[in-house]
């Protein structure tokens, strides 16, 4: 049976992710209400604005849900507004993060639109060379707890991208690149493979 | 990635403005093969709004209600489009003193609407470090026949368009999205659908034709030939697709997205109705739950006046904003 992923489909690249996950031969689902979570073995945060997506999270009773998902084993992954999502904590007022991972995030680390790039690093537990990322208006984690490990930083040793058993965040877009060895690892992640990387 | 030096240095080189005091040193600097403002995250933050409602704003009061109800972007301007129907004369890029106050006030991605071909009016967009340029019909255009050249910038641009080929001309010119024209400020979807429906449309039509008809289709559309050959194979444009104009309640934004948009543009649609903040909040949970009837019906409950509208089909010919752009 092909592994059962969700893509949280309340705003942002979400259709990126699925095609993606689709041409691995996942079965994707769209999830708008909680309901939607039961029976998936992953769930895609993707990126988007992160206050629409608390937002309209919060007005379905989501933060719950997805802390109930978690608990029960399913692997979570959070690209760029997705990473700001699960944060424990941000450096800013708003908004609320979720709680899913122990990481501090500042928003919009890098500056506005116009400072948004696009780069190569290699990140852990992703073989055969470096990553081609690209930042949108990306955030950067500031602080993580134990248990966390930082799988990607820039070349001056901004953290990136982190994992923690079934959970993981990135500040970059691999859904936006042909490239799909993360949705890969992400897919591993899923089925049970929390290897140390 | 093709950024002309001219308009490349004016937004990062630490010139004080209120907005580079605010950001912090482009930390991408010390990373050695990093590129800033290609087409890939021009097109990329347009992807990111998918989904979403952007808001016309002009004041950042304005802009935080947009924001706390669920904006993903807001668009600042002086007058939204159906003042600028009303007061008529030449309606010309916002204040920089307003654009920098909404920039201040939100998180949000922050547009701002330029005349068509008024390059120097984006040039200063992007020194004031705005998230979006919108090269509008809705203000008056300042040329007759040439669009700006959009990839001289590393700010990305949304255009407007009434059907494929004028979509493709826009991105061909290095627009990251396309929105639907409509007919701005009259509160009448009407015209935004018809303008979806004939970008669609045509995107299928094309899917039909045998290679060797491209080329003559390409043609008679007026659009580049290597865009409609990406078109004819992908079924979809290359970028984003909102839909804009006469968008007034939570169910027009829904249709839009049933017919196949990727989110919406709401203008005059807000702050002309009797509460703005629940309708706002509304229409962006109509967007997002577009497929739901159930939740579009909880939404639509007491929202009180939508904006009063004029009917697009009592408009004369020189009154009509979707006529301009070329």
């Amino acid at each position: 049976m092909p592994l059962r992923i969700g893509v949280l489909a309340l705003q942002g690249d979400f259709q990126e992710h699925r095609a993606v996950f689709e041409s691995l031969g996942a079965a994707v689902t769209e999830v708008r209400l909680p309901h939607q979570l039961e029976g998936l073995d992953g769930l895609v945060i993707p990126g988007g604005e992160s206050t629409v997506i608390v937002k309209l999270a919060h007005r379905y009773d989501f933060p719950d849900a997805l802390r109930r998902f978690t608990d029960e084993g399913g692997a979570v992954w959070g690209t760029c507004a997705g990473m700001i999502v699960m944060a424990r904590e941000l450096l800013e007022p708003e908004p609320e993060p979720f709680s899913l991972m122990d990481i501090t995030v500042s928003r919009n680390w890098f500056g506005r639109q116009v400072d948004s790039f696009e780069t190569d690093i290699p990140v852990k537990g992703v073989p055969g060379g470096p990553v081609h990322a690209v930042f949108i208006r990306a955030p950067s984690v500031r602080e993580q707890g134990d248990g966390v490990e930082c799988i990607a930083k820039l070349e001056d040793g901004t953290p990136v991208a982190v994992r923690s058993g079934k959970l993981m965040a990135t500040a970059f877009h691999p859904e936006l690149t042909p490239d799909t060895r993360i949705h890969e690892l992400f897919l591993r992640m899923s089925a049970g493979d929390i290897s140390s990387v | 990635m093709a950024t002309s030096p001219t308009t490349t240095d004016t937004s990062t080189n630490g010139t004080a403005t209120s907005y580079i005091d605010r950001v912090r040193e482009p930390r991408w600097l010390n990373s050695a093969e990093a590129e800033v403002g290609s087409y890939a995250v021009k097109a990329g933050l347009a992807q990111m709004l998918k989904g979403g409602v952007i808001m016309d704003v002009v004041d950042d009061t304005q802009a935080k209600i947009a924001e706390d109800a669920g904006a993903v972007a807001v668009m600042a301007l002086e007058r939204v489009p159906a003042d600028i129907r009303q007061d008529g004369g030449v309606a010309r890029m916002s204040d920089p003193n307003m654009i920098e106050a909404i920039l201040k006030a939100v998180t949000i991605p922050v547009m701002a609407k330029s005349r068509i071909g008024h390059f120097v009016e984006a040039q200063v967009l992007q020194a004031l470090g705005v998230d979006f340029c919108d090269e509008s019909e809705v203000l008056t255009p300042a040329d007759h026949e040439f669009h700006s050249n959009k990839w001289a910038f590393k700010m990305p641009f949304v255009c407007g368009c009434t059907n494929l080929g004028e979509a493709l001309r826009r991105i061909g010119e290095g627009a990251s999205m396309i929105r639907t024209k409509g007919e701005a400020g009259t509160g009448d979807v009407v015209e935004a659908v018809t303008h979806a429906r004939a970008v669609l449309g045509e995107i299928r039509r094309l899917q039909q034709l045998p290679e060797m008809e491209l080329m003559t289709a390409a043609k008679n559309m007026g659009a580049p030939y290597d865009l409609v050959l990406e078109v004819a194979r992908t079924g979809k444009l290359p970028v984003v697709n909102f839909a804009a104009g006469g968008i007034a309640t939570p169910a027009d934004a829904a249709l839009m997205m049933q017919i196949g948009v990727d989110g919406v543009f709401v203008g005059s649609g807000i702050f002309k109705s009797d509460n703005p903040a629940q309708r706002a909040d509304a229409i962006v949970q109509a967007t997002t739950h577009y497929d739901n009837p159930d939740i579009i019906a909880n939404v639509s409950r007491d929202l009180g006046e939508a904006m009063v509208g004029i009917s697009s089909s009592e408009l004369s010919e020189s009154e009509r904003l979707a006529k301009r752009g070329w």
